[in-house]
């Protein structure tokens, strides 16, 4: 009964339709993507407020706190009188970082009997503590280093080395999570829309009046999966156009390949939407189930930290979460131009992840009891 | 005469618990055929396996001609359900609910659309045809789901508690409907719990504790029983019931 | 208020006879804290890195020693310079050194994920200048709060705000629109008991289900990630009930507004969740967000809470550091119970 599969997708159009929330929700969801979420999410480490205690007053000294006031990381605050002041202010979250240069300093360095500049950081948020430390203590030694080969001669080990930053060469990390965050996008539309379509026909009943009738659980299903993957790439589509617009982020590489890899996660997740419906028995059990899941992805597919930075055994989590390979295609082809010859692997694993995602849909379905 | 179901030895077990035992009968072509039983003593179960919806644990039987335990989906082509629970969509109008169940079936689109004018009109319902089904009121309901039930012609209709919850009036139109269809040839299967709509049934059966202890048309039934209604028939079978619900 | 009792038995045996929904509920809070405890971190680690050399001179080879030897970089070998682009596009390394004859070093950095090349670039630098620099420079560094730089200080509050917010809220909301979606919402409403009592006994079992959540946490975030709490336990106590009331107060006035659980779970999902996990300082600092998004936090009640609780757990501040947060949270589950309960009974009504 092939005819039955349109008149299915109509009755499933007309019902998202008709609905007061979900179109709303929809239209609302490329634009929180591209406008807001890029905004939240920054990670890297800028801005750290520091609170410059000089009791030493010295040209090296001086030139220290310039090197600070001059970098991209730090944000000097206004002059701090005391030591316990800088702390106090330090518990406040008034500033993140304190350093505190003792009288004399630049005299007894020059005596070789040095007493110890003091950096405190606010550690509570480890890495930014660790981070801003880092810096702080390479930006102090390198105004040290300066002062020390004169002004004009300051080729040492700095001019030896070179940086060269490829593929972001503003070092715009909105532009590094920007096309990993469209997952959320897919996610959403692919996964706890059925998911919340079929409980809801679960509850209410009206899957028994289709199951005593001859429509073939796959034609059921495909039915409702069908509108959801096409509005998912439809709204890709949208996100990536106003990416374009708003921050001009166009995929280096073939967006062919962004769509491609979209897809084939659509299908994983879609399938994996639909075994949690098939074991869940209520809408709470279903929604509860299916959040410890995304949560278990989002954090351990490398959205938000790099998977790399995990241990062996987690990272050995992550072969077995689809969003771990659609994020990589995403970051690789918008930002490095990545070809599909790079990507097998992770075209290979996202096809496999569908195939397995979906045989356990097929499984776990009855028609009958 | 030309059996639309027949059924032997029908059996469904939960775990240890029998809820249906056994069960031998046939329903013959055009009959309204009436499923009686206290609350739990497996009708809405046996009725289940008939349409296909739960598998039998043992016994075997046959629908509209094809094997319940092999041919389920056979069966579906040639039945209609109205289960006790409502189970239409609210949230999608009045035709477009017999559309969508005109089109599963396999009706062309002409004829979904002769057929909603034919039973809309003979319902007195066209003006609603464009209301969402959520803000109609339940006796409308329930003959819209009959309706629904019936929309592509089948041989044989199953109606689980269909007058539940509906007010006399309905109720006797719900019967009209009922009635009118049999008449050209539907067989109806429908239990109830009204022993008034008992009595409009041609041959009645009564289950208790998962098992047929009577059947035969409400008159033999009476006479048998010594009863004046079927009220009577049914008090006195249903109190042997050991299973309260 | 024997009433009372039988209602809050009732919600038990609801949620008990649902031992798969009991268990995640109760799981979840382990495996987040043992998922950001051991397997995520937002440390720059093992960065993948390759080298390119014509000459091996005594230079390069100690440079190479000494990437391989270096816990932060993970060395993946030598390759020939026409393969450095591909190899960073691919994603095999994420940056490369390039020893050039005349004995200058270049690093080709993928700074697509530009948090990672800027530690990236300052992790290579130290290593590749460690003669050369003034590391004679007398420095003593502390680390206030946190010495050994443990992540847990930083999402153990997040993880707690998270939790209580998915049970509380979210639990009350679909149960209480469940209901109303079925019908039996009616039922108890012709009661003889008070509409408050009947939405405040939902909500007593989802109080008892989250403070044995809250004693997990403090147990675990002791022993196993042994990050003790600092402060004082009772003031901890007294913000995090506070929070759980007020979690459970706007699940409530989320079920006033939705009809359908769907619908609940999508208002839940938009002004509950994402806000929470974006706005509330548990992922991304607060002072990092554009100023419009900062004014935006101050509604977010999970950005107070976070706030507190570091000053109580973390920094160990008393009960008058807090006042503040505490005051704030007390004002809004006030509002949103009022809220709740109008709204409620003018559906009645």
């Amino acid at each position: 009964m092939k005819h039955t599969l349109p008149i299915l997708i109509r009755k499933e159009v007309t019902q998202f339709r008709r609905n007061k929330v979900l179109p709303r929700i929809v239209v609302m969801m490329p634009l929180m993507l591209v406008l807001v979420l890029p905004l939240v999410t920054q990670m890297d480490v800028k801005n750290i407020s520091v609170a410059f205690i000089d009791h030493d007053r010295s040209p090296l000294t001086l030139r220290m706190e310039s090197h600070l006031a001059h970098s991209n990381y730090f944000r000097l605050c206004e002059p701090v009188g005391s030591f316990e002041e800088a702390e106090q202010m330090l518990d406040d979250g008034k500033v993140d970082l304190v350093v505190s240069i003792p009288e004399h300093f630049e005299r007894h360095l020059t005596l070789g009997d040095p007493k110890p500049i003091l950096l405190e950081a606010n550690a509570v948020n480890a890495t930014k503590g660790a981070q801003g430390m880092q810096y702080a203590l390479q930006t102090i030694a390198s105004a040290a280093m300066e002062k020390a080969r004169g002004r004009g001669a300051a080729i040492g080990a700095e001019q030896l080395l070179t940086v060269e930053n490829r593929y972001n060469p503003t070092g715009n990390y909105r532009h590094f999570m920007l096309p990993a965050l469209m997952i959320v996008l897919l996610i959403l539309v692919c996964c706890f829309l059925p998911l919340l379509n079929i409980m809801t026909e679960k509850e209410h009943g009206t899957i028994e009046q289709i199951n005593v009738t001859p429509v073939g659980r796959l034609e059921f299903i495909l039915a409702k999966l069908i509108p959801y993957w096409l509005l998912a790439l439809v709204l890709l589509a949208v996100a990536m156009l106003l990416a374009w617009a708003v921050y001009g982020l166009l995929p280096a590489g073939a967006a062919a390949l962004v769509f491609l890899a979209a897809f084939l996660f659509a299908l994983c997740i879609s399938g994996f939407a639909v075994t949690i419906a098939n074991i869940s028995d209520t809408m709470q059990q279903a929604i509860f189930v299916m959040f410890f899941f995304v949560m278990f992805f989002m954090l351990m597919s490398g959205l938000f930290t790099p998977i790399d930075s995990m241990p062996r055994w987690a990272q050995g989590i992550t072969y077995a979460f689809p969003p771990r390979y659609v994020i990589d295609v995403f970051r690789s082809v918008y930002l490095k131009g990545t070809l599909f010859a790079e990507l097998w692997f992770d075209f290979l694993m996202l096809t496999l992840l569908a195939v397995v995602f979906n045989l356990l849909a097929t499984v776990t379905y009855k028609k009958q009891s | 005469m030309d059996n639309i179901i027949t059924v032997s030895n029908l059996t469904k077990q939960f775990g240890s618990f029998t809820a249906v035992d056994h069960i031998t009968f046939a329903v013959s072509r055009g009959e309204i055929f009436g499923f009686l039983g206290a609350n739990g003593a497996g009708k809405t179960t046996a009725m289940r396996m008939l349409c296909g919806l739960s598998k039998p644990t043992s016994g075997s039987g046959s629908v509209a001609g094809y094997d319940l335990r092999t041919q389920g989906e056979q069966i579906k082509r040639h039945i209609g359900y109205m289960s006790q629970r409502f189970s239409l969509y609210e949230d999608l109008t009045v035709a477009e609910n017999m559309e969508l169940y005109g089109g599963i079936y396999g009706l062309s689109r002409r004829e979904v659309s002769d057929r909603v004018d034919q039973l809309l009109t003979a319902l007195q319902f066209a003006d609603h045809r464009d209301d969402l089904v959520g803000s109609l009121p339940l006796g409308w309901k329930q003959k819209l789901a009959f309706m629904v039930a019936t929309v592509h012609r089948p041989e044989l209709v199953f109606l689980d508690e269909p007058t539940g919850g509906v007010d006399p009036i309905t109720r006797r139109q719900f019967w009209d409907l009922i009635r009118a269809a049999a008449a050209q040839g539907t067989t109806i299967f429908v239990t109830t719990h009204y022993m008034d709509e008992a009595e409009y049934c041609h041959r009645i059966s009564i289950m208790v504790d998962g098992q047929i202890r009577a059947l035969d048309t409400p008159a033999v039934l009476r006479a048998r029983y010594g009863a004046d209604t079927m009220e009577q028939v049914f008090y006195r079978l249903a109190r042997e019931a050991k299973r309260g619900d | 208020m024997n009433v009372f009792a039988s209602f809050v038995r009732k919600e038990c045996i609801h949620i008990l006879r649902d031992p798969r929904t009991m268990l995640i509920v109760l799981l979840m809070p382990v495996v987040l804290m043992m998922l950001f405890g051991f397997a995520i971190s937002t440390e720059i680690k093992n960065i993948n890195v390759a080298a390119v050399a014509s000459r091996y001179t005594t230079d390069v080879r100690r440079d190479l020693t000494a990437l391989e030897h270096n816990p932060y970089v993970t060395f993946k070998g030598m390759i020939r310079e026409g393969e450095v682009d591909a190899a960073l596009r691919s994603g095999r390394c994420s940056a490369v050194v390039l020893f050039g004859r005349d004995g200058k070093r270049h690093i080709v950095l993928d700074a697509s994920n530009s948090s990672l090349s800027a530690s990236a670039a300052i992790y290579l630098r130290s290593i590749l200048t460690a003669d050369a620099s003034a590391s004679a420079l007398p420095v003593t560094t502390y680390m206030r709060h946190n010495p050994q730089l443990k992540s847990a200080y930083n999402f153990v509050p997040g993880v707690m705000g998270l939790i209580f917010i998915l049970i509380c809220a979210l639990m009350t909301c679909v149960s209480v629109v469940r209901e109303k979606e079925s019908g039996t919402m009616e039922v108890l409403l012709v009661s003889p008991v008070r509409p408050v009592y009947v939405v405040l006994a939902k909500m007593i079992p989802y109080l008892v289900l989250s403070l044995f959540n809250l004693a997990t946490i403090l147990l675990l975030s002791h022993y196993v990630l042994e990050m003790p709490v600092a402060g004082n336990l009772s003031v901890l106590l007294i913000l995090c009930t506070l929070y759980i009331v007020l979690s459970l107060f706007l699940g409530l006035f989320v079920s006033t507004l939705a009809q359908s659980q769907m619908v609940a779970l999508l208002i839940c999902a938009m002004v509950m969740l994402v806000p929470m996990m974006m706005l509330s300082g548990m992922m991304f600092p607060v002072e990092n967000l554009p100023p419009v998004l900062k004014q935006l936090t101050f509604i977010v009640p999970a950005r107070w809470f976070n706030d507190a609780i570091r000053k109580v757990m973390v920094e160990g501040l008393g009960f008058a550091a807090i006042w503040k947060e505490l005051s704030i949270l007390f004002a809004m589950a006030l509002a949103l119970f009022v809220a709740s309960i109008k709204k409620f009974k003018d559906r009645l009504e």
